[in-house]
């Protein structure tokens, strides 16, 4: 039996060098060691009652695979994640353990919880060096099953069906695997061959992998399961429509959204020489939004060389819906944060391109139906922020692309589509759906949680047919 | 991968590839556009539909060598593959209730134009084609065009061949005798476009114009396709690219298509190096 560590805080994090970091594009947090993993996972009370498992989305046993790492069984605590958790390297990267499975922790109460995160990440990625266990192809049971999109919950769902013996099609409309997790977050964040890593397992259970294909497009969801044989289809689309200001000037040349700044950089490397897709090269840039994706873009920008990077955001700090993680490192890294401000207009130059960010002060009023304080403008206090470029982080909404043209499939008025009690039956016999194409814009782990009860219903309607 | 099955220059600047795309030929339809990428390290390239055969499986592009991509493209041969090729993308003409239609081609936009006149010439409409050029050397699917219209109006800038003046100047003569459309079609460079849109307009002809503007994903994911229309944020890739003409901001339309443009013409000399580079590590 280790002895329990009641040191109040968490192992800290080794992390590159913000200076050297916030020009580099490679990972910033560089993982516990194996004494800093035991160190840390011998805080842990192991408490009966396991607040922390009803914490995660996913319920991974937590305080089992922390006891394995303190033993120093880092195999054995491999298996009790992946019982539950089929992408542990990722979710231990950019799952918000801190509203989480952390919230819950019973250390939190005197001080830090559990890094239950880096345990995580340190479990998934020492399994990845040391581990050379071949996935068994299971054999097959003769059905097959279509997985719209390749993000985390479409991951996961095909990894949970193609373990149970279907036949797994996934039809990706990028080039590459992976939705949010290459498009969307940056490599400084995660490394994009741990998601090829996944996606590569994936393929060693016998599911295929189509890219280029845009369902809804190409293929209708109703030729999928007519003319080619899917008995159940998976809709794991996503959120991917950007949202703008509509102030005056978004469209000059030099504002662009988060999106696409970030798949011109993630997805298609604009930030290396040797890729031809061109990015914005600014001097100044103020990125209008408080979310993580926010934090993505402003880091990058600030990679890419930009002088002066802001983010600009109605509400204050306690409001920002970013993970405090990203925050202290955006703060770390020399971005400025411009609280309090809304932007009321973009300025152009003679050229159209962009020469300023009209902005006004706001204040916090009363709470509205989010319960966090309604902004509200002060008047006469409008300035201009000196920038050439500016990035427009306001939040997704998932894409009518498949509902516009799959008839009798239901969508609520923010585009969402509708399902029933089970959380995953939409409104169309056999079509399934989970991640952000239900929520809307939420978390990777709330994505693969989702993705893994979908799996589940659908072997349950294909049995019962 | 996605393979050329025909390679045809249709003049010293415009190329044509016939690329074998099963899965795109089946839905394709005209007005619609795919994306493409040579190879790994290439950009996302939105080209509109040439043509398509859905029996022999194939899609034609047909494009003009300005800038990286193209270019590298025109190198490929017959034979060749591209990493990808997706689509069909964005909405098809649209042509029901037609009885005529105006279909105007300029410069490149000739190509683009074609299938949507053969589209609606085989429904059954009523389709004049004006389609221009800067002289006679630059002339594309003359041949195809008189074979997919009713009238067929050619006009070059010098009047080295066909008509001497621009495409605008025979549609305000048709308009001026009195002729009439239902629509008028417009696909070429952003300025014909507009100007299409104000020669008509005094006579009341509704006018569609089709946008080729910066895109990445095409689905409607990125944003930089965005366009103004009736003051209105449209996304090309999936409202479009066909819109109704007095609606479209053309200038900020522009703008927002330059871009890239400097950045552009640098990374072309960058990847000059990175062609000879290889070239020389071929030859040691």
């Amino acid at each position: 039996m280790t002895k329990r560590n009641m040191t109040p805080v968490k192992t800290p994090m080794p992390n590159q060098d913000p200076k050297v970091r916030s020009r580099n594009f490679e990972e910033v947090a560089l993982g516990y060691t194996e004494e800093m993993a035991r160190q840390e996972a011998a805080r842990c009370l192991g408490c009966k009652n396991h607040p922390c498992v009803a914490g995660c989305p996913v319920n991974v046993r937590i305080p089992e695979f922390v006891a394995k790492v303190a033993e120093g069984d880092y195999e054995a605590a491999w298996q009790i994640i992946t019982d539950t958790n089929a992408l542990p390297a990722i979710s231990g990267r950019v799952c918000p353990q801190e509203s989480q499975c952390e919230a819950k922790c019973v250390r939190g109460i005197k001080g830090e919880p559990v890094g239950i995160g880096r345990l995580e990440r340190f479990v998934a990625d020492w399994h990845r060096t040391h581990s050379q266990d071949h996935v068994e192809r299971p054999a097959s049971n003769g059905h097959r099953v279509a997985v719209v999109g390749s993000g985390p919950s479409s991951l996961t769902c095909a990894s949970d069906l193609a373990k149970l013996g279907y036949e797994v099609t996934i039809f990706e409309a990028f080039h590459t695997a992976g939705g949010v997790l290459v498009y969307g977050i940056p490599e400084f964040r995660l490394p994009k061959s741990i998601v090829q890593g996944e996606v590569d397992r994936l393929a060693e259970l016998g599911v295929e992998v189509m890219t280029d294909m845009v369902i809804g497009k190409v293929l209708s969801i109703d030729e999928l399961m007519d003319e080619m044989g899917y008995e159940a289809v998976f809709i794991g689309t996503g959120a991917g429509l950007p949202r703008f200001m509509n102030i005056p000037g978004e469209g000059l040349a030099g504002v662009c959204s988060a999106n696409e700044y970030l798949t011109r950089i993630n997805l298609m490397k604009a930030y290396l020489d040797e890729y031809d897709t061109p990015v914005l090269k600014s001097r100044a840039v103020a990125v209008v939004g408080g979310g993580n994706v926010a934090m993505d873009a402003c880091r990058c920008a600030q990679r890419l060389g930009a002088e002066q990077v802001y983010i600009v955001y109605r509400r204050s700090r306690e409001e920002m819906p970013a993970r405090n993680e990203e925050i202290e490192h955006a703060e770390e890294e020399g971005i400025e944060f411009k609280l309090l401000c809304n932007p009321v207009e973009v300025l152009g130059d003679d050229h159209g391109h962009v020469s300023g960010l009209k902005c006004i002060r706001m204040e916090l009023g009363e709470p509205d139906e989010s319960g966090r304080r309604r902004p509200v403008e002060v008047p006469g206090s409008e300035f201009v922020l000196d920038v050439d470029t500016v990035i427009m982080a306001l939040g997704t909404s998932p894409n009518p692309l498949i509902r516009s043209t799959t008839p009798g499939l239901e969508a609520n008025r923010r585009g969402c589509l509708v399902v029933g009690e089970d959380g995953v039956s939409t409104t169309r016999e056999g079509v399934f759906a989970g991640g952000d194409a239900v929520t809307g814009a939420a978390t990777v782990i709330l994505a693969m949680g989702a993705g893994k009860k979908a799996a589940a219903a659908i072997d349950q309607y294909i049995r019962s047919k | 991968m996605y393979k050329i099955v025909q390679k045809k220059m249709l003049n010293p600047t415009i190329c044509l590839l016939e690329i074998e795309a099963p899965f795109v030929a089946r839905k394709a339809q005209p007005g619609q556009f795919i994306i493409l990428r040579i190879d790994e390290k290439g950009e996302r390239l939105p080209l509109t539909i040439g043509g398509f055969d859905r029996e022999r499986g194939t899609v034609t592009i047909i494009f003009q060598l300005v800038g990286l991509t193209t270019r590298a493209l025109a190198k490929l041969e017959e034979g060749d593959a591209l990493l990808d090729f997706v689509g069909p993308l964005g909405q098809p003409t649209e042509m029901e209730g037609l009885r005529s239609a105006c279909v105007i081609g300029g410069g490149l936009g000739t190509a683009i134009a074609y299938p949507v006149a053969k589209g609606l010439h085989d429904a059954g409409v009523e389709t004049d084609v004006i389609v221009g050029f800067r002289n006679k050397d630059l002339v594309i699917l003359e041949e195809e065009f008189r074979g997919a219209c009713d009238n067929f109006y050619l006009m070059t800038d010098d009047g080295s061949y066909g008509e001497k003046g621009f495409t605008t100047a025979k549609e305000q003569e048709l308009l001026a005798a009195g002729k009439r459309y239902d629509v008028i079609i417009a696909i070429g460079p952003v300025p014909m476009m507009k100007f299409v849109v104000k020669t008509a307009e005094p006579f009341g002809v509704p006018c569609r114009v089709s946008l080729n503007p910066i895109m990445i994903d095409g689905t409607g994911m990125c944003g930089g396709c965005r366009v103004s229309v009736g003051g209105k944020m449209k996304f090309a890739c999936v409202d479009g690219p066909e819109f109704d003409g007095y609606q479209v901001d053309f200038d900020e339309l522009m703008n927002r298509n330059a871009t890239y443009r400097s950045q552009e013409a640098e990374t072309e000399r960058d990847h000059m190096c990175r062609f000879d580079k290889m070239a020389h590590a071929l030859i040691r």
